[in-house]
């Protein structure tokens, strides 16, 4: 890509996309769970809302404030039609996190005359489990549910674990790791009966899978714009207005938008893009994700007709239809992905996270840590194509057998070593 | 995160990849690491032991790509040393050969420990009259 002096990008990294002779451009963005790329659909939605219609939605007095405010409010009723709700309903803010918290501590505040108990499960994003911590601190009694080998919670677990002081669950639709889908209506169900408020951080599944909060009996559910080929920084926050109605004590003080549940002008051009990527979502999941299914298990069958010792991590039943997490026995996951690094994934090794530990939700699943360093987690989208499944597929095969013959414990477990009994001298490290 | 060229190169062409035989009198064999940890080597060396010095060298490493450039100029580095020359290789030079970041220092370690524990293994065969079957690896 060339830029001339006048429009210099303000980073020095370029991603460097190059078209190839297969018609492939490299490097291949297949890590849809970090985030998507944007639907030329929704940008195009968008782009009035910089410029000619800049008006605030909360300006009463003039069509500035009118244009702004009418694209606020479709866009409220396409999230509300993608999940069943009421526009009513839709509460907007910058994104999963917000909402993942807002929905979290302000109904801990709202119900903390009720009760003082918390459940969610282990595996959930840290946006909600540092959340529950936080509470913790300030008095509240937080149960984190294991998961099963599957990744699915037990439902017989959550219905112990609720008590006469229970006041909110939240519980993740689909995991960003392992993609895998809780039983949300279960668990919704169960909440109804006892009377208490069902949360879930729905970011990964809505658009992908669908989400009714009315046959699901959800109360609270969060959404995010750049999960699904939306822009980054516009979330919104479901939260039911009857049949039972749920009330939050606002996070974010101020003039009081968003019926008073969250305060500050409203990110327009954002909030447009959100309501058109639910609006595409709506129209094409069906269609769509049976295409993204069949790419998913075309990579699968891809990789796993070539290699011993892969394992799949988490439920191939109840999940994403573009998640794909993978163990590659013996291979640690960053050489891997250095190995393939004109493919953009993730791994759960440890050697790519900020904290030296390897994925807390592989653990949970009770993944060795040997295993959960030889995680990759493959993402497919709606741009992904059958072209680029089977490179991934060949260049992830040839670098894992590649990295097989470097490793000793391959070596050694085709010596027939069990790797278990070894006394590994690691201990200083 | 990025890599410096000297690590992906020794990725890329790993040098010294393989195996010797461990039972062999004057081959010593270090391995450590644990699969946990997400780093395991095997490092080992070829002695002569007229002259001390490491004749050959061979690696294989379970580990990302840093520890996988330790290992591999480990054995480069070994190679034509003698003993007591090799067991003056500090991790430290390995961190500024590579240009290893601060959260990779570990892999250096390691690759210090993988000769340390080669150069062992291969004393201990010394001392014994003939060749140990068990060795301290496994």
């Amino acid at each position: 890509m060339s830029t001339n002096a006048k429009t210099a990008t303000p980073s020095s990294q370029d991603i460097g996309q190059r078209a190839t002779p297969n018609g492939i451009k490299l490097p291949i963005y297949m890590d849809n769970h970090a985030t998507t790329p944007m639907d030329p659909r929704v940008l195009e939605e968008m782009l009035p809302y910089f410029m000619e219609k800049f008006g605030n939605a909360a300006s009463r007095n003039h069509p500035f404030g009118w244009a702004a405010e009418e694209a606020v409010e479709l866009s409220r009723e396409r999230i509300a039609k993608l999940i069943g709700a009421t526009a009513k309903e839709i509460i907007f803010t910058s994104g999963a996190t917000e909402s993942n918290n807002l929905a979290i501590k302000g109904v801990a505040e709202m119900y903390r005359e009720k009760g003082n108990h918390i459940i969610t499960a282990v595996t959930e994003h840290k946006a909600v489990l540092d959340t529950c911590k936080h509470l913790e601190k300030l008095g509240f009694r937080v149960t984190y549910m294991p998961v099963q080998k599957d990744g699915l919670v037990d439902l017989d677990d959550l219905k112990r674990a609720i008590d006469d002081k229970t006041i909110l669950v939240t519980i993740m639709a689909a995991n960003n790791e392992i993609g895998v889908l809780q039983p949300v209506a279960e668990i919704g169900k169960l909440c109804r009966d006892r009377g208490v408020v069902f949360h879930t951080d729905a970011v990964q599944a809505i658009g992908k899978v669908p989400i009714d909060v009315n046959k699901m009996n959800i109360d609270v559910a969060s959404i995010t714009g750049h999960k699904l080929y939306g822009p980054k920084g516009a979330g919104a926050l479901y939260v039911r207005r009857k049949n039972p109605r749920v009330q939050l004590v606002a996070q974010i003080d101020g003039g009081g938008h968003e019926r008073g549940m969250r305060s500050g002008t409203l990110n327009v051009p954002g909030i447009a893009g959100l309501g058109k990527a639910c609006a595409i979502a709506h129209e094409e999941m069906p269609q769509e994700s049976c295409k993204i299914a069949g790419l998913r298990n075309r990579l699968k069958d891809s990789i796993m007709s070539r290699l011993d010792e892969v394992y799949i991590n988490g439920s191939m039943e109840h999940r994403l239809p573009g998640n794909l997490n993978i163990s590659f026995a013996y291979v640690e996951g960053e050489s891997l992905l250095m190995g393939i690094n004109d493919i953009a994934v993730s791994s759960g090794s440890a050697c790519t996270s900020a904290t030296l530990e390897p994925s807390y939700v592989l653990k949970a699943l009770g993944t060795g840590d040997d295993l959960a360093h030889s995680s990759i987690r493959f993402g497919i989208g709606r741009f992904n194509t059958e072209a680029e499944i089977d490179y991934v597929g060949d260049r992830v095969v040839e670098t894992v057998l590649r990295l097989r013959e470097l490793s000793p414990l391959y070596e050694m477990a085709k010596e027939g070593v069990d790797l278990k009994s070894v006394k590994w001298a690691a201990e200083a490290h | 995160m990025s890599y410096s060229d000297k690590v992906i190169d020794h990725y890329n062409n790993p040098r010294n990849v393989g195996s010797m035989d461990k039972k062999d009198a004057d081959v010593g064999t270090g391995l450590v690491g644990a699969p946990e940890c997400g780093d395991v080597m095997k490092l080992q060396i070829k002695v002569n032991p007229q002259t001390n010095i490491i004749e050959d060298a061979k690696f294989k490493t379970f580990g990302c790509g840093s520890a996988i450039a330790s290992s591999s100029l480990a054995t480069e580095w070994v190679k034509g040393k003698t003993i007591d020359q090799a067991l003056e290789i500090k991790n430290t030079e390995i961190v500024k050969e590579l240009a290893l970041p601060p959260v990779k220092i570990h892999c250096s370690v390691l690759a210090e420990d993988a000769i340390r524990a080669a150069i062992g293994d291969w004393k201990k065969k010394q001392e014994t009259a003939k060749p140990v079957e068990a060795q301290a690896a496994q």
